[in-house]
């Protein structure tokens, strides 16, 4: 019986995932870190929360899921909504932004879900000049992307220096020079995109929260049920065999 | 103390008289005998039904908040996850109670298969357990177009779209079943009324038979031998124990520990790498953009593999059909009379690992994107697992060289004349290559009986052992 199982977790590996495709960075973030959330969600509302929506975030369960009152919440963070309770929605029609972009802008409640976040991370710092492009940028993780730079003031542009290795050799990570400075240095923007993608991530499952901590709870709960069952188990057959 | 006990025992005997409690209770728990000797093995049964039973009560709070509607069910999925209390606990108990279903009832169908239990008398148990799984997968195939996200529909505009394969009436047939020309509003809500109503309902009629069929013959167990041969003067067998509490106690103990896996994906990792919730399915449907990879859910991935090997579409369905229901005819398949591996060859425990193995890999190759070398491996799986099952009649008994020499040239023929058919410049290297993978088994399976002494069988013992 041992044997079989053996057998058959040997088997398994071979189902894990391969990977391939664009270059993806590692978005080493921390869930728990409130005011990482908090950095994130200002970025998030100030830069993406005008063309993008979070129609399923709530703007209250946002500020008691990052450590924020309604009332810091409603005079720093509120843009486009004039109650707390409301969702993340924004005033530019579906149809507009068809018109604007090229293309619908996609509502970003559960886009870390999507998308993975180290994905997000990578993308948000793989912007680069493209005057082939409608917005004079263009993006090596989401090549010909509709979006603009939106984060140009903070970073800056770049230009891409080995376009033609990436090409050659997919999974290269791309190269960058410096066309103009932002507000940020490379090492600050990194940190900013760490804390949107941070923010991203809380906001695709708030419950992520909370559900490792319970997930602990519920375990021991089910150890101690085992030491008395088991035990249970064994008293009921002592007499057999 | 005793005048309570006199009541409840007279209000007990005034129930009787009217309802068989006590009989029920008797014939199914505290006097069904069962084998003492199951092993870990015979845990995945009464998993199963613990996983139906989560099911269908997580379920029921599910439908108190999802909206069968288009333009409502992704966003009152989120709405579960988010605005109602406890109902992203509520949902992911449903969406892992989904993949642990399958987990459960494969490893459960394994121990039939490992110990045969689904030989004579238990035929009819194993039929039963067969349509189980059936109305499981049509559960579950309905169930997950649901949310709603961009795997939802395009499983399902692929798995319908399958139908119109049917010759003469295939269009007609999908269009009937989707109440449209594509997957849309009306799809999505005849699916959750067969999901959440007439589904179920058969999924329990049928546990409810498949239990009744087994009480009534009595449970195999892991030497596959019949403990009702062997009775005590009272009737009873004497390798057999009372269901309760026995084996309500160590089911338990098998219950616990399942529930702490169940509960270690639930809260740490519910997407489970992207098997269990598909990453896509975060993308609202959208009938104008069609995924790059279409990828089934991972219970799905080995019979969509037989389904990619074969190009015609009809064929292809007919091959994804019949690898389930092949499964359905093993009691007239495997007709050796020794049930239980135990004391079988080492040439049949060789067999059935390597069919678990095949069966895995062919799982494995469902999720890839079709390329030329993983599709001519999923061909060569799927014709490994389908004529795994004449291994399996071939070696019911000893046959002569004749027979084992002309099983191995007609199957390797058959094979070969498809080869020969699909053969374009520059195939034959991998054909070749492929070839290899049924011409080993088989000459393996077929030949080593008459060469070497791995078909050599134990003596079966009387009673059970241990």
């Amino acid at each position: 019986m041992k044997k079989t199982i053996l057998a058959i977790l040997m088997v398994l590996p071979t189902l894990a995932m391969a990977s391939g495709g664009a270059y993806i960075d590692k978005a080493d973030f921390d869930l728990q870190n409130k005011e990482s959330l908090q950095r994130g969600a200002r970025l998030f509302v100030n830069y993406c929360l005008s063309c993008h929506s979070a129609a399923y975030q709530r703007y209250n369960r946002m500020a008691e899921d990052i450590g924020l009152t309604n009332a810091q919440v409603s005079s720093n963070l509120m843009f486009a909504s004039d109650k707390v309770g409301e969702t993340m929605t924004i005033a530019m029609q579906t149809e507009d932004a068809k018109i604007y972009f090229g293309t619908q802008v996609p509502d970003l409640s559960v886009v870390a879900r999507a998308r993975g976040a180290n994905w997000l991370y990578t993308y948000l710092r793989t912007f680069h000049t493209d005057d082939s492009r409608p917005f004079g940028v263009n993006n090596t993780t989401f090549k010909d992307v509709g979006m603009p730079h939106v984060l140009w003031e903070l970073e800056g542009m770049k230009k891409l220096v080995n376009a033609e290795e990436m090409h050659e050799q997919p999974g290269t990570a791309p190269k960058f020079e410096t066309v103009s400075t932002g507000k940020m240095s490379t090492a600050e923007y990194d940190n900013a995109m760490r804390d949107l993608t941070a923010f991203m991530v809380y906001m695709g499952e708030p419950a992520q929260l909370v559900r490792y901590e319970l997930g602990i709870y519920v375990l021991l709960f089910l150890v101690l049920l085992f030491l008395v069952a088991y035990p249970m188990k064994k008293e009921f057959w002592k007499d057999i065999h | 103390m005793e005048m309570i006990m006199n009541t409840l025992k007279a209000l007990m005997g005034w129930v009787d008289a009217r309802f068989p409690a006590t009989k029920l209770w008797e014939e199914h728990l505290s006097k069904y005998y069962a084998p003492k000797n199951f092993n870990f093995w015979y845990f995945f049964g009464s998993l199963a039904l613990l996983v139906l039973v989560i099911q269908v009560v997580t379920g029921i709070f599910l439908t108190m908040h999802y909206k069968p509607d288009a333009a409502l069910a992704f966003a009152s999925v989120e709405y579960i996850m988010r605005d109602v209390n406890w109902g992203w606990l509520i949902r992911y108990m449903h969406s892992t109670g989904a993949s642990a279903f399958f987990i459960v009832v494969y490893l459960h169908m394994f121990r039939g298969l490992m110990y045969g239990s689904f030989k004579k008398p238990r035929e009819l148990i194993w039929l039963f357990g067969m349509f189980i799984f059936l109305a499981l997968m049509a559960e579950a195939f309905m169930g997950y177009l649901l949310p709603w996200g961009q795997m939802s529909y395009w499983g399902a505009q692929v798995i319908v779209n399958l139908f119109g394969a049917v010759p003469f009436i295939g269009e007609e047939l999908s269009i009937w079943i989707r109440g449209d020309y594509v997957v849309s509003d009306a799809t999505l809500n005849r699916f959750f009324a067969f999901h959440v109503a007439a589904v179920p309902m058969v999924i329990i009629g049928l546990v409810v038979a498949h239990i009744i069929a087994l009480h009534e013959v009595g449970s195999n167990n892991p030497d596959g031998v019949e403990i009702k041969k062997n009775k005590g003067s009272d009737g009873i067998p004497l390798d057999g124990i009372p269901f309760h509490p026995y084996y309500t106690v160590k089911d338990i103990v098998g219950v616990i520990v399942f529930m702490m896996f169940f509960a270690a994906i639930m809260f740490f990792g519910p997407e489970m790498g992207g098997y269990f919730l598909e990453h896509a399915n975060f993308i609202p449907a959208n009938p104008l953009q069609t995924p790059e990879h279409i990828a089934p859910v991972w219970y799905f991935t080995p019979f969509y593999t037989m389904l990619r090997a074969v190009p015609d579409p009809f064929l292809g369905v007919v091959a994804m059909g019949g690898g389930v229901v092949i499964l359905a005819f093993l009691p007239w398949i495997d007709m050796n009379p020794i049930k239980s591996i135990r004391y079988r060859s080492l040439l049949h425990k060789i067999n059935l690992f390597f069919f678990v193995a095949v069966f895995f890999y062919i799982g494995y190759l469902g999720v890839k994107a079709p390329e030329p070398v993983l599709s001519e491996l999923g061909l060569r799986f799927s014709e490994v697992y389908f004529v795994f099952f004449y291994v399996l009649w071939f070696h019911s008994k000893t046959r002569d060289a004749k027979f084992s020499y002309m099983s191995l040239f007609i199957w390797m023929g058959l094979f070969s004349l498809n080869d020969f058919a699909r053969y374009v410049e520059g195939s034959g290297e991998l054909i070749l290559m492929g070839w290899l993978i049924p011409g080993i088994y088989l000459t393996v399976m077929f030949l080593a009986p008459l060469y070497s002494n791995l078909n050599a069988e134990k003596a079966v013992p009387e009673r059970v052992t241990g």
